[in-house]
Parts: structure tokens; sequence; C-alpha cells
């Protein structure tokens, strides 16, 4: 039977090109691999190769014809025992629209499909602690550290990996005491590689394994961050569901004190803006530990960020077997009604601080937890902001593209009409953090800055 | 991970007392002997699986040049006996393999069917990957085929990871991560290479040089152009294979899958082939002569190489030729189902970005 040839499309962009010359003639004989024509297109001029056999039949394009669309039959070819001069030219047939949406030339019913973003689970709430059940003060490294090795014990495949997080007890503690219950082969020390052994914890957890890495800090993960986002994130997605990636990313994020600008940055908008991660980033320890079970549980990739000047701090966790807190909840740290401070992280720590001083002017402000970044829990934002109608972010972190921007985008695409003054934000100032202490100070929000954002937009400054 | 020092650890000593360094005694092993002793029903095998790569490629070119295929689409023609040679060999159900964003053939060369690999690549919902990955992205974990991977070089520490896998399940398996020339020079090729070496990973890397990365010749990209030298750093013995001949790949594979289940470490294998066609389809190849690929296709191809050791062994040119025409079949329907499905609904948008609900 005759073939058709027609006119390729030889890169991502061509319609249409030039055919510059016919190498071949009428009544050549044609092997695959043979060079028949040379087309330009928009980028450069490109050889046309034979994938049939056969003779040449009638040429239907000539040379030097340009705007040629792709599709377009610019030669017929003749197969075994057929003659080529008796080959005719295929009937013109009738464009088939390309309708948006739907396979050019398929010609298949409309999908009456609609665009379903998933909802939020209704009605997830932290689990209720039985009346009378005791409380230990356990420090944010402590109850990291906890949740780790509880998980370690109960499920086999989890195990920890990163640099000196095995023989030197972790560079911030945070591991301590892990590898003399779990042994070196569930506690692994890794050279200074984090582009190498982030790609080894997300290959191991796209094997079936549960890895946590453990970055010394989040600065160096940017190192690493194309297997954060290439490799966890969008696998899933890619592969239609097949391929998942249950991987926990952790270690200190944010400004730790004096170590300059290489070594003091907040990740949380970064990561937050990548579809396919979860981003948590606790403040205190009861958070910590329920939210790193959570992310360790989770099928789905986390990045989980810590804070170092928080490491140290210590507050009450309940004694329960099993403390495990939902993804995606903001946690309401203080009710108020007069204004809302959303926070996340160590400027939680500033926000109930100068909702301590507010309430001494006579504010009432509530204090928000969002815990985790994605995805965000814009009801629990957009109800707090419905009661109060004033609303500050404090944010340690740049203000440009940040959580804030985005908390401040949700409350005017949903909270309008709650709104009795414009949102406001407090965030580190936006310069590389300086080393010296005086201009640290001066960059790095404050409790002082939260309260005056609070009077402001309560129009009491 | 932390093991009990090994003797290959030990001070430093000169290189000839370092005997028990076993840098050069695979690629002995494969010279004394290079060719697979292969059964005529395995040499049918490895023909049919070849000149199966080779059809659906060809086809694949044509349905891009159609327009029914986007975007970035990298063809394995002249690469065949590097896939079809290694994965002969593994253990299947057990073994994993991850591979760059030349994916085709070595899922073909799986067993993984044509019809939802070439209907991934038109985009279709009956694709691999529901068409919502393309050319670069496809992937099987019911046959341990992790990828597909678009980032050149990341498959390789994510083969680490899969090893790792292995060898923490204590499974018996091993990973192939297969990378080309042009992702060798990428640096976490070698942070996995050290890892991989320091913790005795189950793992095989091997570097299809195709002589070109993308436009850019070995010579011109490479200090080093011997690529199965580059493990000595790491201690990680090399070989060098002509990957144009399925034998003899076959034959390195039995030799290397060998040392690595039995737990001696990874192993480095370079295997030189060679690409017909351009790096992706919008290649205008100013990069070299048609002459030289034409040499290449008369002289090393490698089914038609095939072909003549099975005729020369007794195989009927007839008989050849009718499992090309089966082959054709097979690939004209693949085609067809690939043009003929729906694509994705409109509601597959949003699934599949996370697993679970939160």
């Amino acid at each position: 039977m005759a073939i058709e040839l027609k006119m390729p499309a030889l890169s991502p962009t061509m319609e249409e090109g030039t055919l510059a010359k016919w190498l071949k003639s009428e009544g050549d004989e044609i092997v695959a691999g043979d060079i028949i024509a040379e087309i330009e297109t928009d980028k450069a001029t490109m050889e046309f190769e034979a994938v049939d056999e056969g003779t040449l039949g009638k040429i239907m394009v000539e040379e030097g014809t340009e705007g040629v669309k792709v599709g377009t039959v610019i030669a017929m070819l003749a197969g075994e025992g057929e003659d080529a001069s008796d080959i005719e030219a295929p009937a013109a047939t009738d464009e088939v629209e390309d309708v948006e949406g739907e396979g050019k030339d398929v010609g298949r019913e409309e999908s009456a499909a609609e665009i379903t973003k998933p909802k939020p689970k209704a009605d997830v709430r932290d689990p209720d602690v039985p009346e009378g059940t005791s409380y230990t003060s356990t420090s944010v490294r402590e109850a990291l550290r906890d949740a780790m090795a509880e998980e370690m014990r109960r499920d086999e495949r989890v195990f920890v990996m990163g640099e000196e997080v095995a023989e030197y007890q972790g560079a911030y503690k945070v591991t301590q005491g892990l590898l003399d219950e779990f042994g070196p082969k569930r506690v692994i020390d890794t050279p200074i590689t984090e582009y190498g052994f982030a790609g080894i914890g997300t290959g191991a957890a796209m094997g079936g394994l549960r890895p946590i890495v453990e970055f010394m800090t989040f600065n160096f993960a940017m190192q690493a961050i194309d297997h954060i986002i290439n490799s966890a994130a969008k696998t899933n997605y890619m592969s239609g569901g097949q391929m998942r990636c249950p991987v926990v990313f952790r270690g200190p994020n944010g400004a730790a004190s004096r170590v300059g600008a290489q070594h003091s940055q907040n990740y949380g908008p970064w990561y937050a803006s990548v579809p396919g991660l979860i981003v948590i980033a606790p403040y205190d320890s009861a958070d910590a530990k329920g939210l790193m079970k959570a992310a360790i549980r989770s099928e789905d990739p986390v990045v989980f960020l810590e804070n170092e000047l928080v490491y140290g701090r210590s507050f009450d966790v309940p004694d329960m077997d099993d403390y495990v807190l939902p993804i995606g909840k903001a946690r309401i740290m203080r009710e108020g009604s007069d204004v809302t401070i959303v926070a996340y992280s160590i400027a939680v720590g500033l926000a109930l601080e100068a909702a301590e001083e507010l309430a001494g002017e006579g504010i009432d402000a509530e204090v928000i937890d969002l815990r985790t970044l994605r995805p965000l829990d814009r009801e629990t934002v957009l109800a707090s902001l419905a009661k109060t109608n004033r609303l500050v972010i404090a944010e340690e972190g740049w203000p440009t593209c940040s959580i804030a921007s985005e908390i401040i985008a949700i409350c005017m695409e949903d909270g309008f009409d709650h709104l009795d003054a414009p949102v406001t934000r407090v965030c580190d100032e936006d310069v590389p953090l300086p080393y010296a202490a005086n201009l640290e100070k001066l960059a790095l929000i404050d409790t002082p800055r939260i309260v005056k954002a609070a009077k402001k937009v309560c129009y009491r400054d | 991970m932390a093991k009990a020092p090994k003797s290959k650890k030990s001070p430093a000593k000169s290189p000839t007392e370092d005997t028990d360094f076993v840098l050069h005694s695979l690629q002995d092993t494969l010279e004394k002997d290079r060719r697979y002793k292969a059964s005529d029903e395995q040499l049918q095998h490895f023909y049919e699986q070849m000149l199966l790569i080779r059809r659906f490629e060809e086809r694949a070119g044509q349905l891009y040049g159609l327009g029914l295929i986007g975007g970035f689409c990298h063809l394995y023609i002249g690469q065949e006996a590097v896939a079809v040679g290694l994965q002969s060999a593994l253990t299947e159900g057990l073994d994993s393999v991850i591979t760059g964003y030349r994916d085709h053939g070595h899922m073909l060369a799986y067993g993984i069917d044509p019809k939802v690999i070439m209907a991934e690549l038109t985009g279709r919902e009956a694709g691999i990957s529901k068409g919502k990955g393309g050319s670069m992205h496809m992937f099987s974990t019911e046959h341990k085929f992790y990828g597909g991977h678009g980032i050149v070089g990341a498959q390789v520490s994510l083969g680490g990871g899969l090893a790792l896998a292995h060898q923490y399940n204590n499974d018996g398996g091993l990973c192939l991560a297969y990378f080309g020339d042009g992702a060798a020079n990428q640096g976490q090729v070698y942070e996995t290479f050290n890892m991989a070496a320091l913790w005795n990973l189950p793992i095989v890397f091997v570097v299809e040089n195709n002589q070109y990365a993308m436009g850019t010749a070995v010579k011109r990209s490479s200090a080093e152009t011997e690529f199965y030298r580059r493990g000595t750093a790491f201690r990680i013995p090399g070989m060098k294979v002509n990957g144009m001949d399925v034998l003899e790949v076959r034959q390195a594979a039995e030799i290397a899958f060998k040392h690595v289940r039995e737990g001696k470490g990874p192993v480095l294998m370079e295997c030189e082939t060679y690409r017909y066609r351009g790096h992706s389809m919008s290649d205008p190849a100013k990069y070299r002569t048609r002459e030289e690929v034409q040499d290449i296709r008369e002289h090393k191809d490698p089914i038609e190489g095939l072909k003549k050791f099975m005729i020369e062994n007794g195989s009927k040119e007839d008989d050849l030729k009718a499992i090309d025409k089966d082959i054709r079949k097979v690939v004209s329907e693949a085609a067809d189902f690939a043009e003929s499905s729906p694509e994705p609904e409109a509601s597959e948008l949003y699934t599949d970005v996370l697993v679970e609900e939160y």
C-alpha cells in the first residue's frame, strides 16, 4: 500500500516550515534512513529521514515552497510491488477542527467531567487529650527525637540519615540516643554531600522505605533542592499515582544567631509554593512531636522546618501513647476578639508575647499558629478574620513572596467583606541577614513591631 | 552504613601490594571471554526485543512528525543492545531499574506493553502515567522500573537509594542505574559513587556512552573520556563494554551482577554505543557528519550484527523476516491505540498531586 509522506514537525514548536530541497526524485528507491528532503524550520535546516522503504512516487510539494503546514502530504511512497507512477494523490479531506482540550483528529465526545480540586477534609481536629492526662515539660529537641524514636519502634522501614546524625548524636543533638537504640543500619551518618544523600533518601522512599533525611540546616538543602522538588514532589503526579515518595526532609530553618546571611534564611515560602509537597513548621514541643509523627506516617513527601533557636525551649507535652496531630490544620493558640495575629514557627512565640502586651492596652488579640504551610489552613484564618475583622501576619522571613503575602491574598480573595482594615505583615527586613549584632537585631522581626502593627490595624496608634 | 572496617580500607599500600583492590578484575574476566553463549531461544528473544525497540522508536518519531507526540522525545535507536543485554540478565520482580529521559527502550526491554508506552507519548488517559508524565516520565512499579527522570543525573542518586532499599531489606536484589556520557559530568554522580562504595551498595552504574551529550562530543566535554575509569577514585571496579553487541553486553552483565550479588559493592560499566537520531526531535545534527552516522549503521548496527550471527548459526532469513513482520504489527497496533485513545478527563488535573487527603 502506498504511504503518505507528511510534512514533519521537527521541533516542539514547529507548526509550518519551508520545504527547502528534495534530495530524492520521483522514481528513486528509498531505504529507511535515507535523507529525502531538507526542511527549514524557524530554528534550523533539518534533514527529513525516511522511515519506510519503497519507491518515491509523486512529489506533491515542490521544493522552495514556504509555509508548508505540519501534516501536509508532501509526497507518496510506493511499497513493494507497487508501481510508483500509478500512485494518486489522496483526496483532500476536511480538516478536523481542533477543539481545545480534545485530542485533535480523535473526534470523541466532549467530556462532561468538571475540574474538581480536592477540598480539605472536614472536621479534622487535634486528638482529644483525655481529662486527667499528665503533661511533661519537654524541649522541642527532645520532642522531635521522641517522635522519631516512637515511629522507628513502630515501623521497621523508618530510618534516619544525614550529616552527624549517628555517632556525633546530631549537630544540634536532635537525634541524640537514636544510634544506641536503633544501630547503624537505621541511623546513618552520611558524608557532607547534600545533593547525593537527598537523592539517595528520595530513591529509598521510592523503593519502599520511610527515610527521614536530616539537613544540618535547610541552608545546605539548597544543594539538594532539585531532589526535594523535581524528584520527591513531582513523581507521584508524573507517574499517574504509581510512585509514592514518603520521605521526610527535616532540619533547622530560619535565622539562627550571629551566623550571617548564608546560614540564616527561612525556606518556608519556597517549599510551600510547590504542589506535591507537605510543608510543616511547628512552634512548640507538643506540635513538633505530633506533627513529626504524622509526617513520618504520611504517604507524601514532607519538608519539616524546625528552628534552632526554639530547640532548647520547653513546653508541655501530653503523656499519651500515640500523640499524632493532623497535617494541614492551624491551631488557635490564644482566643481573642479584636485582632488576629497569624504566625508560624519562632514568630508564634513573638505573637503570643505581643498579645500579652496588647491585652495590657485593652486589645484582645487572637493568635493562630499555622503549623502547616502547605496545605495552608485557609478556613481557620478566614473564620478568625470573620470574627476579629483585622489581621496581622508575623513571619520570621523576608516579606517579598512570603507566607504573609499568601495570607494577604487569601484575605483579599475570600475575606474581603470581613476586613475593617488592610491586612498588615510584619516580617524581617528585605536584606541578607547582617552579622553585626545591632544590624541583625534591626533586620529581624520582634515583638514591638507586631504590637505596633496590631495597634495600627485597630486604629489605636 | 557503618560496618566492620573492610580490608580494602586498610592504610594505603603501594599499588603493587594493593592486591585486594579489584579495579581491573571484572574487565579481565570479560576480556577472557567476551561473548555470552546464548541459546537459540535467547538469541531469538534478544532479536525480537531489539527489533521491537527499533520499530517502536521509528514509529514514535513518525508520530512526533505528525504532531501526535509533543515536547521532548528522545529516541533509543542504535542503543538497543544495551538495555536488552543488561535487562535480560536481571532477576524479574527482584531487581530494580532506573534511567534518565531516554527511557522508552528500557521499558520495552522489560516487557512493558508497547500500547501503554505509546499512549503515554501521545498524552492519553490509557498511558502508563495516565498521560501526565510524557516521554521522559514513565514508571512501572509493578516491573520495578523506577523511571524515567528528566533531570540529567538525578537517576544516579535515586538509584543509589533504590540500592540502599535492597540492602536495607536484605532482599538480594540490585539496582541497575543507567545514565549517559553527558550525565557522567554531573556532581551528584560522584557523590553517589562515594556513598555507594562506602556503604557497599548493590548497584551497577551503567554509562551509556552514545558519544554526544546533546550536541557536545565526549572529547569536548570530558577530561577523562574513558568513563569506566571514573570509579577509580572511589575504588569502584570498571568495565568497558561494546554496547553495540548484545551478547557482549549480556556477558558483562553476568560478570557485574555476580560481583554485586556477592556483596562486593558497586560496579561501573561503560557501554560504548551510538544514537542514530538527534538528541531529541529538534536536533539539526550539525555536530557530526552524515558519513559518521552512516558508517556506524552499516558496520556496527546491533540488530544487523545479531541477525548476521544468527544466520551464521543456522537461523533462516525468512524466519527473521517473519519476526520483523510480527513486530511491525505490534507497533502498528500500539500506534493505533495511542492515536485513538481519549485524552485524560479534565477531572484528572488535580488527582495524584498528593497521595493522602489533608
